[in-house]
């Protein structure tokens, strides 16, 4: 089981995310936004990071770049990829996935942990949660407002495509508290927070049990090797 | 070489948290008959060569499939400029 991440001019968290796959159990595969190669992996990270600066808007200019036409094809054939923060922003501007980030609300950047709720364990990389299971990953944004167009939005809500929603603070201004999407099929999944942030002991969020030993992002991870294995 | 502007704006209020902080800071300066403030984006684009009918379409394309995001964002305007910014005689 391979999982390839993608490194784009900018981002920051493709070796947290390579590492959050490592101790899923798979082997993190790198790979570089300007080939138009996927190494035959199995599925696919979008990593966090401020590609290209947030030039143009937040993801536009790397939803662009070589390697996205390949991204994109093997999405649609339904190749489970993960956009994470950055990589979600990527995946709404290649309109692999409805809506679209804006600043956030109140203008300043957010970094903090956050309590989401599971919505929807069916896709490739939620699976492995209870329904409804409220779980805290880091999250950390300037632009993670997520927006769209009110039958959009309804379409989204009445499908069960809303994948996790911020419980308790809602740190954007997204609309319906959505932290993440996925699209029809469920093999793409966007959010902002960060799940690779909280994969092992001693480097997660706090949790009532001790300081740091959060690892509810390992989840989606493993959902996905699951998956994979499954379907192979 | 002729330029072509593209002017690009958010779709609503809603959408533009800079220009509400920029509108807060006029009025933190006490520019209070200044009640709001929307703030968009402005492409300069030099064109090799004459701009016709197929570079204008070209230019229309791009603007709405690259220079801006329609979930999020309108193409306000595209002109081309007369006398473009920055070139000399």
């Amino acid at each position: 089981m391979r999982v390839g991440v993608v490194t784009f001019p900018g981002s920051l968290d493709d070796r947290d995310a390579q590492r959050a796959i490592r101790l899923a159990g798979a082997e993190p595969v790198a790979l570089w936004h300007g080939e138009h190669d996927l190494h035959g992996v199995d599925a696919l990270v979008l990593p966090g990071g401020f590609s290209y600066g947030d030039y143009l808007r937040a993801g536009a200019i790397a939803s662009l770049s070589p390697i996205m036409a390949e991204v994109i094809d093997a999405a649609n054939k339904g190749m489970p990829v993960l956009g994470i923060c950055n990589g979600f922003q990527m995946l709404t501007e290649a309109h692999l996935l409805g809506g679209g980030l804006i600043r956030n609300d109140h203008g300043s950047f957010v970094c903090r942990d956050q309590r989401l709720r599971v919505e929807n364990t069916a896709t490739d990389w939620t699976s492995g949660f209870e329904a409804g299971q409220e779980i805290t990953i880091p999250l950390k944004n300037g632009e993670g407002g997520f927006i769209a167009a009110a039958d959009t939005l309804e379409r989204l809500e009445g499908e069960g495509r809303v994948v996790v929603r911020y419980v308790g603070v809602n740190p954007n201004g997204s609309l319906n508290d959505i932290a993440g999407i996925t699209n029809a099929r469920g093999n793409v999944v966007g959010l902002m927070p960060h799940p690779e942030h909280a994969v092992e002991p001693g480097f997660g969020p706090d949790t009532a049990d001790a300081m740091r030993s959060g690892v509810d992002g390992l989840t989606f991870f493993t959902s996905v090797i699951q998956r994979v294995l499954a379907t192979a | 070489m002729p330029t072509i502007v593209v002017e690009v704006m958010p779709k609503a209020e809603l959408l533009d948290p800079q220009g509400k902080a920029v509108a807060g800071a006029l009025g933190r300066l006490g520019k209070t008959r200044f009640t709001s403030v929307r703030l968009g984006k402005r492409f300069e684009i030099t064109v090799a060569g004459h701009v016709d009918d197929a570079v204008l379409a070209e230019i229309q394309d791009l603007a709405d499939t690259v220079l801006s995001n329609s979930v999020i964002e309108d193409v306000v305007g595209i002109h081309v400029l007369e006398a473009p910014a920055g070139e000399t005689h």
